[in-house]
């Protein structure tokens, strides 16, 4: 048995995600040794605001550290580097003299910057810098919140083009601090964080000087771009003082890197409240003309970044929770399964829960949920089975839209997350796309990823190889649908897609 | 026809009045609307609260119906629930141990298998969840008969089939076998139903220690018992990821806000959908979760 207590050197990975930061310390066979994590105030200043304290962050980030060394029983000499991993785009500006930062962060959700995202569009609308950058004009990304905080604290436009004002999605925020801060804090960011600022260029991997003159943002402000697993920098006092800062990934990214998909053509979907996919697509930018997003993978130290498409969709999970708390149907998340199995079919019902409009690839804000092909024969049970076939059929909808960009067929998808546990429904994943499912041995897959890419920064891991061979298939599902009937049954639920769309009749009304 | 018992009908008169609406009563009223002398009605009150049936208010000393009646409507455990509780904790048993993991509920006169995880080898394996096992003659099947009244009872039945050369049928042997295994809190199964296969199993209990599953480690009868021994260390390891699953499973198995406060902070994953949505604010794409374990195995 590999087991008991297993000795170092170990690698640390910070995880700074939207509700938590979390440390996980890993031994070398990637196995989890000690977890130490802390939940952090969502702040919602008005509908439609959601902000971070960033100073609060930083404490909780020291403090999980901390926590995770002393439950593992391991000083900084056992800890041969430390990675980073965050939620992707929360935008946060700070004095680079004081460390203090000017307001709170603007995190992802926060949709202040829809109006700005218009204007900026002018007359060529979302897609105005999705050749430069591989993203639509939308509130989800760093520029404009930029730009926002520029034009609404006041003062801050002067302090900034004066030199005292220092720009950072959370991996900076933590990287700088983690280094010194004001005193000799190394300001960097790594190629798949800038990839989702709008500011990056895709094609030359450094800031680009016409988006940045559009959104007015001085480039003082702008952190280093580096690779996502190099040394940036050592910590500078604290539990870790002295140990390497090696990796940073925007967390989706280093869930690839976690699952090992190194391979063009390898991808992941991970399955919480709402889903997230990426495909590695080797050293091809695909510009995506089927609504997904074209972003970094990853770049490990000197070696070419390798890019990825990545689709997203908003209500997977977060069906399953609608079903239990505004329909009661059932009581725990967990029993939509029983329900669905006492079921051979879904009776001819198909749900598309587009609550907010639908996403990828169809982006049609005037379409609402509807439930298809009721009759008196459907049973809440067939609406069950209904609810997990839609996260399969929208998972279906992405890779499609993922081969026909990319021209590479997915030949299995790698998946992680909550809802994996639920094992009809990774099953029907597997019916529905006609490729095997799988479910990695550890669940852990975005911690891992910042910890895989600071162990393969200094050494600890020789390369991507030995990191595969550390990865382990817990369950694999496979195909077990007839074509036809799989045909019949995508085609019902393409039309079901069609009912939703144009509910409303204004794409601004609510 | 025998006469019924009488304190158990007073006691039955007794909550259906304390179940006509939301209301809590005094101990007079109780006893005045059953016809019963104070004394009496007391002493089955006292005997309903300490079963937890009946809830006294403090302030108002008022009585009302309690909460362990709730549990037992509820209290069937949603083996879905189960596997995605025992998900780490059986990740980490597999990786730990080397070979594959099982998770078992009695079911029909058999042992339905409900989560598989595979040997983490590059070999290629088939998930069997859905699969039936015997009871008498799988390390699962044991825990269960040992450990589940029901399971006993449906085992004792059957037709005990001999699989191999030992396979135990005779009754006398078996039942000697499940002292054992209550004794000592695991059961194994050294090529009793497979030739060259060997399982160790242990039970995993609810918060009011009923028996609800088992999980065994399965391997390889050279690598799971090298000499004839089982090695002490897969044994300890087992019955540490069943105390670990059942320590996880709540007092209710429902993790609806606003139900009994169960154990979001306890379990390895919180809710397997949890996340948190920002307020006023639906159309981001959310909030998504991803698994966290808060300790290990």
């Amino acid at each position: 048995m590999t087991d008991a207590h297993t000795s170092g050197p170990f690698i640390a990975a910070i995880d700074q995600g939207t509700t938590s930061s979390r440390c996980i310390v890993f031994d070398k066979d990637g196995r989890i040794v000690s977890v130490d994590q802390k939940e952090h105030e969502q702040i919602f200043p008005k509908p439609g605001w959601v902000e971070h304290d960033a100073a609060e962050i930083w404490t909780n980030v020291q403090e999980v550290v901390a926590g995770a060394l002393a439950k593992a029983e391991i000083t900084a000499a056992d800890v041969k580097a430390i990675g980073i991993t965050n939620q992707r785009e929360t935008t946060l500006l700070w004095d680079k003299n004081t460390g203090e930062p000017v307001h709170n962060a603007l995190v992802w959700q926060d949709t202040r910057t829809d109006a700005l995202c218009k204007e900026l569009g002018r007359n060529v609308g979302q897609d105005r810098f999705r050749r430069e950058t591989g993203l639509p004009l939308a509130s989800y990304f760093s520029g404009p919140k930029v730009r926002w905080l520029l034009d609404n604290v006041e003062g801050l436009r002067e302090r900034a083009e004066r030199g005292d004002i220092l720009f950072g999605t959370m991996d900076s925020w933590v990287i700088w601090n983690l280094t010194g801060g004001v005193d000799g804090g190394h300001h960097v960011t790594d190629v798949t964080n800038a990839s989702r600022t709008m500011l990056m260029n895709l094609h030359t991997m450094a800031w680009d000087e016409k988006i940045l003159q559009s959104m007015e943002i001085p480039a003082a402000v702008l952190p280093e771009i580096r690779s996502s697993a190099e040394v940036y920098g050592t910590v500078k006092g604290g539990v870790l003082d002295g140990v390497p800062v090696a990796s940073a990934l925007g967390d989706q990214q280093a869930a690839l890197f976690g699952q090992t998909c190194f391979a063009e053509g390898e991808a992941k979907s991970t399955y919480g409240t709402g889903t997230f996919m990426l495909m590695n697509t080797g050293d091809k930018i695909i510009n995506s003309y089927s609504g997904l997003l074209t972003t970094v993978g990853y770049q490990i130290g000197d070696a070419k970044p390798v890019y990825a498409l990545e689709g997203s969709i908003a209500v997977t999970g977060s069906l399953v929770q609608w079903m239990r708390d505004q329909m009661g149907l059932i009581k725990s998340a967990a029993e939509i399964e029983t329900l669905a199995s006492s079921v051979e079919d879904n009776g001819g019902a198909y749900f598309v829960p587009a609550f907010s409009g639908l996403f990828a690839p169809y982006w049609r804000s005037d379409a609402r949920g509807v439930i298809a092909g009721l009759t008196r024969y459907v049973t809440k049970a067939h609406i069950a089975r209904a609810v997990l076939e839609a996260t399969a059929w929208q998972t279906r909808e992405i890779t499609d839209a993922m081969t026909k960009d990319s021209g590479v067929e997915l030949t299995a998808l790698k998946v992680d997350g909550g809802m994996t546990s639920n094992n009809l429904l990774m099953q029907t994943l597997s019916d529905f796309l006609d490729a095997p499912v799988v479910r990695p041995m550890v669940a852990e897959t975005t911690c891992l990823g910042a910890a895989y890419a600071a162990g393969l920064a200094v050494g600890f891991w020789p390369d991507t190889d030995a990191l595969r061979a550390n990865w382990r298939r817990a369950a694999e599902w496979t195909p077990r649908m007839d074509a036809d009937k799989r045909d019949r049954e995508y085609k019902s639920w393409l039309k079901a897609v069609e009912r939703s769309m144009g509910w409303l009749d204004d794409a601004s009304e609510e | 026809m025998a006469k019924n018992i009488q304190s158990l009908e007073r006691a039955a008169a007794m909550l259906r009045l304390l179940a006509g609406g939301e209301r809590r009563l005094g101990l007079s009223d109780i006893a005045s609307s059953l016809g019963l002398a104070k004394g009496t009605a007391h002493g089955i009150l006292r005997t309903l609260q300490a079963e937890g049936f009946v809830e006294q208010d403090a302030p108002s000393g008022r009585y009302q119906l309690g909460a362990e009646l709730l549990r037992l409507g509820n209290s069937y455990l949603d083996v879905h629930e189960l596997r995605a509780r025992a998900l780490v904790w059986t990740d980490d048993l597999a990786r730990s141990s080397g070979e594959s993991v099982h998770l078992g509920v009695l079911h029909q006169r058999g042992v339905l298998i409900v989560h598989h995880v595979f040997r983490p080898d590059d070999s290629r394996q088939v998930l069997e969840v859905g699969a039936m096992q015997p009871l008498h003659s799988t390390a699962l099947g044991k825990v269960l008969s040992a450990y589940d009244p029901v399971a006993h009872s449906e085992v004792v039945e059957v037709e005990r089939e001999s699989f191999t050369p030992r396979t135990t049928t005779d009754l006398g042997d078996f039942e000697a076998l499940l002292d054992m295994t209550r004794a000592r809190g695991w059961a194994a199964d050294v090529e009793e139903t497979w030739e060259g296969v060997a399982s160790v199993a242990a039970p995993i209990h609810d918060r009011r220690r009923m028996p609800v599953g088992a999980v065994a480690v399965t391997g390889a009868v050279e690598r799971v018992c090298p000499g004839g021994e089982l090695r002490p260390e897969l044994v300890a390891a087992v019955r540490d990821c069943a105390r670990a699953v059942s320590r996880d499973l709540g007092p209710a198995a429902s993790d609806r806000p606003g139900a009994a406060p169960t154990t979001l902070r306890t379990t390895p994953y919180g809710s397997p959908y949890s996340g948190t949505e920002p307020a006023g604010n639906d159309r981001v794409i959310g909030g998504f979760f991803t698994p966290r374990p808060l300790t290990r195995c």
